[in-house]
């Protein structure tokens, strides 16, 4: 070992590796603990210097405010500050392998936020004149274009703001067309391993919602199928139904299930919430499919989460096309129009009315347009077909160690486990989420699908390399191999490394605080007196 | 009294006309920790297979479904407060509803205590 010209080691050896001192501050170097911006953001100050208004004539009558609101008053060296710890507190795509199955953490290409920050599309109000933008309107349209390519339908309303919205739309155009045809079917059928949101929108439709049995293999049972259609003919409004599903596994015998659907008199709606493994290689629309939301911060790689809106717009079959909500854009001898009226619509253009105020979410369409043509169309089934490897490859590389709850079959973009692996161990599946967070990653999504006991769904993504892979792949078996040598401690307290250890959740749940409240009563300043 | 339990770890404790209903303790410990409960207006009438009421634990959301027709008389409004309660005493002061039973026969296609616990233990 080296020493220094004091005669001491210039590395800090064992000792210094081992020692954690506690720290005055709470902050643990460059780990921050930050307060809440309430919490040190006085009341009294403020981070600007405007002049009293004169003149100012007050025109709220008794809506007047008369106590103070309460917003802490900060500098802007404050505020920056206190987002930028928060931030670094944050897991991210951006900062490693984010495995959250079903919802499709990809990355988000720089091109994109580049497109989206161009002047022609990121300065533009939607309230400005439709003559000023054609610019934004051929980009809608192009963006639609593709998405009616990629999955062989008719029509696409681009509005809705996200999947359960764009679920909300297509279910509300199937209800529209039922009541075109004099027709009020009362039942909407869901595969028991569905996302929640598919019988929530079937639900707030006044639909009654019927559960499918699923068989040994993860896959809808067309027996249970058909008997219940029996059981309710006539009455049938449609299925919703994702493929792949949510255990990961392509519905094989989709094209039964929506013919025996269309042969009761109902829609096929598809959650689009998984089309990130299929598009270049199956179009929903030959498949059967009525209506499916695309979620463009899944698949075509928008933010998600946290790092911006999603958006869903909806693609709709020949039969289902003509209630496509306001506002559409319409080709006309001069250019692009936007319809955004009931009168303005043509024979045969039957709106059911509109999702959103607007026109949808422009900064996402011109992100997902900016990732389809830098993309190609090669591009992107490649990105499929990759998304479709990478979790096999991390199915292959774990399923010695876990349990596969549907045997060894391929998977798509998602791999699913359940907990038989931890049995007799004492380790929760949730448990093991949070010892994951030890280890750096965000944990993939628990206890979804719940017809899976414990189960942990992983998707990688096609955005990871193989090394990215090898090594969480490696982390597992390590995680895996210390619960089943009883090493329970490195489970059941975790997280341990985390700006926050484990949390109680079944205390928050059940004593839920919902606001936070000032330690001392606040020092209330009126507002001046008329 | 007679015990009677269904495929979807509900028990049934029939006295006279008037049934008994809550989760198991094989449903309570699947669960988790239980952290709401939603239960239906006393008056309401129930098909078997409905949607009575509902349980939420920390991991999931599940339906408690009619396990035979009925009029509920009585909900146990004391878990809306204290969820808890389903995990310490799921067979006993725990109970869900209370119905007045609209088709006996019904109770025949249902479990007795042996029978479920075979069931259970082929899950």
């Amino acid at each position: 070992m080296s020493m220094n010209t004091q005669g001491r080691p210039t590395a800090p050896g064992e000792a210094g590796e081992r020692f954690r001192p506690k720290t005055f501050t709470g902050n643990r170097g460059l780990d921050m603990e930050e307060p809440l911006i309430f919490e040190f953001g006085g009341l009294e100050t403020s981070g600007v210097d405007l002049d009293e208004p004169d003149d100012l004539e007050f025109e709220l009558g008794s809506h007047k405010r008369t106590a103070s609101i309460n917003l802490p008053g900060l500098a802007e060296p404050e505020a920056m500050r206190h987002f930028v710890r928060l931030s670094r507190n944050n897991y991210a795509i951006d900062s490693g392998l984010y495995p959250l199955g079903s919802c499709t953490m990809k990355h988000n290409p720089r091109l994109n936020e580049k497109m989206a920050r161009l002047p022609g599309f990121g300065d533009i109000h939607p309230l400005q004149p439709v003559s000023t933008v054609p610019g934004a309107l051929e980009l809608i349209d192009e963006l639609a274009h593709w998405l009616m390519v990629m999955t062989g339908t008719e029509a696409v309303a681009m509005s809705p703001k996200a999947g359960a919205h764009g679920e909300l739309c297509g279910m509300m155009a199937i209800k529209a067309a039922h009541t075109a045809a004099g027709r009020s079917p009362e039942i909407v059928l869901v595969p028991e391993s569905a996302h929640g949101t598919n019988p929530a929108t079937a639900a707030l439709l006044g639909y009654k919602v019927v559960a499918i049995a699923a068989k040994d293999d993860g896959t809808v049972a067309l027996q249970a199928l058909k008997e219940t259609i029996a059981k309710h003919d006539g009455n049938i409004a449609g299925i919703m139904l994702t493929n792949p599903n949510t255990c990961g596994l392509f519905e094989r015998d989709i094209m039964e299930i929506a013919d025996l659907i269309h042969a009761a008199g109902g829609y096929f709606y598809c959650d689009g919430a998984n089309f990130n493994a299929i598009v270049g290689k199956a179009r929903p629309g030959d498949l059967g499919v009525d209506a499916m939301h695309i979620n463009l911060h899944k698949t075509f790689s928008t933010p998600h989460g946290g790092g911006g809106p999603g958006s869903g717009p909806v693609v709709l079959s020949e039969r289902l096309a003509p209630f496509a909500p306001l506002p559409f854009i319409r080709k006309t001898v001069d250019g692009l129009d936007l319809v955004e009226t009931e009168a303005a619509v043509y024979d045969g253009e039957r709106p059911f009315g509109r999702m959103t105020a607007f026109h949808g979410q422009m900064g996402m369409y011109v992100r997902a347009l900016a990732y389809m043509q830098s993309h190609g169309s090669d591009g992107l089934r490649q990105a499929s077909e990759d998304a479709v490897l990478n979790a096999n490859y991390v199915r292959v590389g774990l399923q010695d160690l876990m349990t596969l709850p549907y045997g060894e079959r391929p998977c798509m973009h998602e791999v699913l486990f359940d907990d038989s692996f931890l049995k007799n161990t004492g380790v929760t599946t949730l448990d093991f989420a949070k010892a994951m967070i030890d280890e750096g990653y965000h944990p993939m999504t628990m206890y979804f699908p719940l017809v899976v006991h414990g189960a942990m769904l992983i998707e990688p993504t096609e955005s990871e390399s193989r090394a990215s892979l090898d090594l969480f792949i490696a982390t597992m078996r390590d995680l895996v191999m210390s619960a089943q040598r009883g090493e329970s401690e490195r489970f059941s307290g975790a997280p341990y490394l985390a700006p926050r250890r484990r949390l109680d959740e079944t205390g928050a749940a059940r004593k839920p605080v919902l606001k936070w409240t000032m330690p001392e009563p606040a020092e209330v300043t009126p507002v001046a007196a008329e | 009294m007679t015990t009677y339990y269904s495929k979807d770890h509900e028990w049934i404790a029939v006295e006279g006309d008037i049934a008994t209903v809550g989760i198991t303790t094989y449903a309570q410990e699947q669960l988790g920790d239980v952290v709401y409960v939603e239960l239906p207006d006393a008056g309401k009438t129930v098909s078997q297979g409905d949607e009575a009421a509902v349980v939420e634990s920390v991991k999931a959301a599940s339906e408690v479904y009619a396990p035979i027709d009925g009029e509920v008389t009585e909900a146990n409004t004391v878990l809306a407060d204290e969820p808890a309660k389903v995990n310490e005493d799921p067979e006993g002061a725990a109970w869900f509803i209370k119905m007045k039973v609209g088709n006996p026969d019904q109770l025949s296609e249902l479990m007795d205590e042996a029978a479920y616990k075979a069931y259970v233990d082929t899950l």
